[in-house]
């Protein structure tokens, strides 16, 4: 264990340069606090920018290409078998990340915040000890908690060599058959991106559903169309056990009661994360997190120290960049005095499958766990020009509204485009805006953002666009 | 856990400030034990458990002031009969974190619209906070319910939210309390900072005393007043009245006191000149006729003055009214009136008398027309029939709302008024 010797103040120490704490950090900087970013990985950016969010949507996108050139031959266009460059690939994503990283760097430099490498425990609610730093101790009179969180292990796997996502974003090889454990957005996700690369990807999850949070609708227009890719999916089924073999992994899948062993080439786990709380030296605080690790925070991100922050992933919630950036920017100016809060009424959701399928505020599931009525205005594609035109008619867009005041709760897409044009559905929540509003704003022809427009009206018992319903 | 929210306290009232909490986190309660004493803009009142159970938490601190539908309490209906058992960590973290904790997992569990919070775009949200105002308890105006920046502005004007003279980051065009009266050579200005001159100590305005503040701007500024004065030779009453109170001690209404006849005498009147007993509603360009007479008198509880209403106080009788009185004022400064107390009166009588003073202009309790003021009874010499003899003389004020009645019919209403009070036998055949 490297321990510097220096000590060090200072007004604002940001844990973790994930899109919370580097955001947080700027933000802090830009109202004149003099902020201090402790960061344990040597790149900054967190799992977000280096193992997360972004290298798989830069897979996802090449992808993706091979699908629409696959799909192109119903336009008459043929290009023949694609071929992967691996090495080329993996250096096209790292070059996406270094761009990234190195634009967080200048921009803490441009505004004066020190970035200190090491791994950051609290000694005391006022004080962090620094490991593997020049610097062992900084004294703080404020912190902010963004260390985000951490892929969960899967315990039948324990200790062998299988991939997390982490991993697997690496691309270290194609197996030829590979195990996805988990039917998240994760497990999804990168089950895609290696079933696009070649291998024959077979899908374990052990709910009864895939993508737990979203709408059955959403998830079954999405399956209809990406199902043929994957060699299996496995619902209400459970990895039991896994064992290294000569050629890669045997894993025991419980289904029924039913036990089947099956060779696979690699293992992929993902099975959610867990928060980076519990060796953060917490216990040198009042800070108690829950038993999942969560830290409670107010609405201005505080914990019980009211001078400590948290936010994004150790935070309750959804453990989305979106969120923690968002949070980043409450408590910096919270605690610059500023008069802010997390009020948001909506964090939207993407998932970048083909098609994506994306939801912000409430959804039916939610609606009708909670008791809360509502209108629900459903739109397909088939009945929209734009999605005629792109071949890409397997979508639906749905807007939920109180049937009283006809104001949006919730609004649900999978389609073509579906993580960008859930941006409008989350304007519409924070502005509190009803189906009226939704149906008189001109949206362009011939766009998929029409059928946010049309599933209003169908909402509003006002649609041009499908047959009128039954009286 | 039961989260117990503040309930609905009356028409039109949104907010109360807690006053003292009868509970502490830890305690075991039982179903109607009292909770919390809560004063809202009418009355102090204490709200008592809805259920039995132990106390986890408290939501608001004494002087917080919380909406109708806040979480004030948690009570854990299970452990009723369970000893208080928790570490201080967990207490003290439940302490601190609670009121906004519970905003929080709302905010996360489902969008505001179906929670029932204000309907405001984020900047309109932000303008709220930096202006210290809870949003949710700002009327909206705009469309399909929205809370728009204008609505803050009003609020801040007739609330004054929570901002307070002096504080450093107040946005000064916002929370002037001149903005946008439009009224020529208004000109409220800062106040200067009066430690300057020596040591000065703040409290801020809370309920009762922010309401009569309001109330007050409200009738002077909007009512042209005008005040009808005339003395009653109230010899005769006081003979009668006091050894009536003396043969009555200790019966129903045996505090027999000078305001009940005049309350009474007061009743009678508004009868024979309905335009006292009327509201001018200025937005529709009418004048109403109110059918009943219920008759307020202005009680100082100690915190500010609450204005308790006799009901249909021309159907009792002199002794009714005394029994009522003597009720409505003991409970007025236990603070235990009910909001039911303080509604509908159609004329308030403020009866100054027994502090001293020979005149006084009152202040019109819009949106009533008129109020009558009563000074002290001294006795004076007075000429009666070319001699002069000592009278006890009662001085009365009517002020009156001049857009609905004019000095004639305030001077024929108090004449006949004080014809009664000077000949008790009169109030006989008035009832």
């Amino acid at each position: 264990m490297v321990m510097g010797n220096l000590r060090q103040e200072a007004e604002v120490a940001v844990i973790g340069a994930g899109p919370g704490g580097y955001v947080a950090a700027l933000r802090a900087a830009d109202l004149g606090k003099e902020v201090v970013l402790i960061e344990e990985r040597d790149k900054l950016g967190g799992v977000c920018l280096i193992e997360g969010c972004i290298p798989s949507k830069a897979l996802i996108t090449a992808v993706e290409l091979v699908e629409s050139a696959r799909n192109a031959e119903k336009f008459g266009i043929r290009f023949g078998e694609a071929s992967f460059d691996l090495a080329a690939l993996r250096q096209w994503t790292q070059s996406v990340i270094d761009g990234l990283t190195g634009g967080i760097d200048g921009l803490l430099k441009r505004r004066g915040v020190e970035v200190i490498r090491g791994r950051a425990r609290f000694a005391n609610n006022q004080s962090l000890l620094i490991e593997g730093s020049d610097v062992s101790a900084v004294d703080f009179r404020h912190c902010i908690i963004a260390t985000g969180s951490r892929i969960n292990e899967l315990p039948a796997a324990y200790n062998l060599p299988v991939w997390s996502s982490a991993e697997a974003l690496t691309l270290p090889e194609i197996p030829k058959r590979l195990l996805v454990v988990g039917g998240g957005y994760i497990g999804l996700e990168m089950g895609l991106v290696y079933a696009g690369l070649g291998a024959k990807v077979t899908m374990v999850e052990f709910f009864p559903k895939l993508l737990m949070g979203a709408d059955q609708d959403l998830v079954d227009v999405m399956l209809r169309s990406c199902n043929h890719r994957f060699e299996a999916v496995r619902t209400e089924s459970k990895v039991i056990g896994v064992e290294k073999t000569a050629h890669g992994f045997a894993a025991t899948i419980e289904h029924n009661g039913q036990k089947t062993k099956e060779e696979f080439d690699h293992v992929l786990v993902a099975i959610g994360r867990k928060p980076n709380t519990d060796d953060l030296g917490l216990d040198h605080t009042k800070i108690s997190p829950d038993e999942k690790g969560i830290i409670e925070v107010s609405a201005e991100g505080r914990t019980v120290e009211p001078h400590i922050y948290a936010i994004g992933d150790v935070t309750p919630g959804p453990q989305l960049a979106h969120k923690a950036s968002r949070e980043g920017k409450v408590v910096a100016e919270v605690l610059a005095g500023e008069p802010s809060a997390f009020d948001n009424r909506a964090i939207p959701a993407v998932v970048f499958t083909d098609p994506e399928i994306a939801w912000t505020g409430l959804t039916e599931q939610e609606a009708k766990r909670e008791g809360v009525k509502v209108d629900v205005g459903k739109f397909p594609l088939t009945a929209l020009g734009r999605a005629r035109t792109m071949g890409r008619t397997d979508g639906l867009v749905k807007v939920l509204a109180d049937p009283q005041t006809k104001r949006v709760l919730g609004v649900g897409m999978v389609g073509p485009h579906a993580s960008e044009l859930i941006a409008e559905g989350t304007l519409a929540l924070e502005m509190g805006a009803t189906l009226e509003d939704l149906m008189v704003t001109i949206h362009p022809h011939p766009t998929i953002s029409e059928a946010i427009m049309e599933a209003a009206e169908v909402a509003a018992g006002a649609a041009i666009h499908v047959a009128a319903p039954k009286k | 856990m039961y989260e117990f929210r503040l309930p609905d306290l009356g028409e039109g009232i949104h907010e109360g400030e807690i006053l003292r909490w009868h509970v502490a986190p830890g305690d075991v309660v039982s179903e109607d034990d009292p909770l919390v004493a809560v004063e809202t803009d009418k009355a102090a009142v204490t709200i008592p458990s809805p259920r039995a159970g132990r106390i986890v938490s408290l939501g608001a601190a004494v002087g917080d002031r919380v909406g109708v539908g806040d979480v004030i309490t948690l009570i854990d209906a299970a452990g009723a009969h369970a000893p208080p058992a928790r570490t201080d960590k967990a207490a003290s973290a439940e302490r601190t974190a609670t009121p906004s904790r519970t905003e929080a997992e709302a905010i996360r569990r489902l969008p505001a619209a179906v929670w029932g919070r204000a309907v405001a775009t984020p900047a309109t949200r932000r303008r709220a906070r930096e202006m210290k105002i809870d949003i949710n308890q700002v009327p909206p105006t705009g469309a399909d319910g929205r809370v728009t920046p204008d609505d803050l502005t009003r609020f801040a004007r007739g609330n004054g939210g929570t901002q307070r003279p002096g504080q450093a980051d107040r946005p000064a065009a916002a929370a002037s309390p001149a903005a946008g009266t439009g009224i020529p050579f208004l000109d409220i200005e800062e106040l200067p900072d009066f430690e300057q001159w020596g040591p000065v100590e703040r409290e801020p305005l809370r309920s009762i005393r922010r309401k009569v503040a309001r109330k007050m701007t409200t009738s002077m500024i909007l009512v042209p007043h005008v005040a009808h004065m005339d003395e009653a030779d109230v010899t005769f009453l006081e003979e009668f009245r006091l050894r009536e109170r003396e043969n009555r001690k200790d019966q129903p209404g045996g505090r027999l006191t000078l305001l009940a006849f005049v309350v009474k005498a007061v009743s009678a009147g508004l009868r024979a000149a309905p335009s006292f007993n009327a509201s001018l509603d200025p937005f529709r360009e009418e004048i109403v006729y109110k059918k009943y007479y219920h008759v307020g008198i202005a009680v100082d509880t100690g915190k500010g003055l609450v204005v308790p209403v006799i009901r249909n106080a021309d159907h009792k009788t002199i002794l009714e009214i005394a029994q009522d009185i003597e009720s409505l004022a003991t409970r007025a400064r236990a603070g235990t009136l009910d909001v039911a107390d303080l509604r509908g009166g159609t004329f308030t009588i403020t009866n100054v008398g027994p502090l001293g003073g020979t005149a006084l202009i009152p202040t019109i309790n819009y949106p009533e027309v008129a109020i009558l003021g009563m000074g002290r009874v001294q006795e004076k010499p007075v000429v009666r029939n070319g001699q002069i003899v000592i009278r006890k003389m009662l001085p009365l004020t009517l002020a009156f709302d001049h857009r609905i009645a004019d000095g004639a019919d305030a001077a024929r209403f108090v004449t006949e008024m004080a014809r009664q009070l000077e000949d008790p036998t009169r109030l006989l055949l008035v009832a």
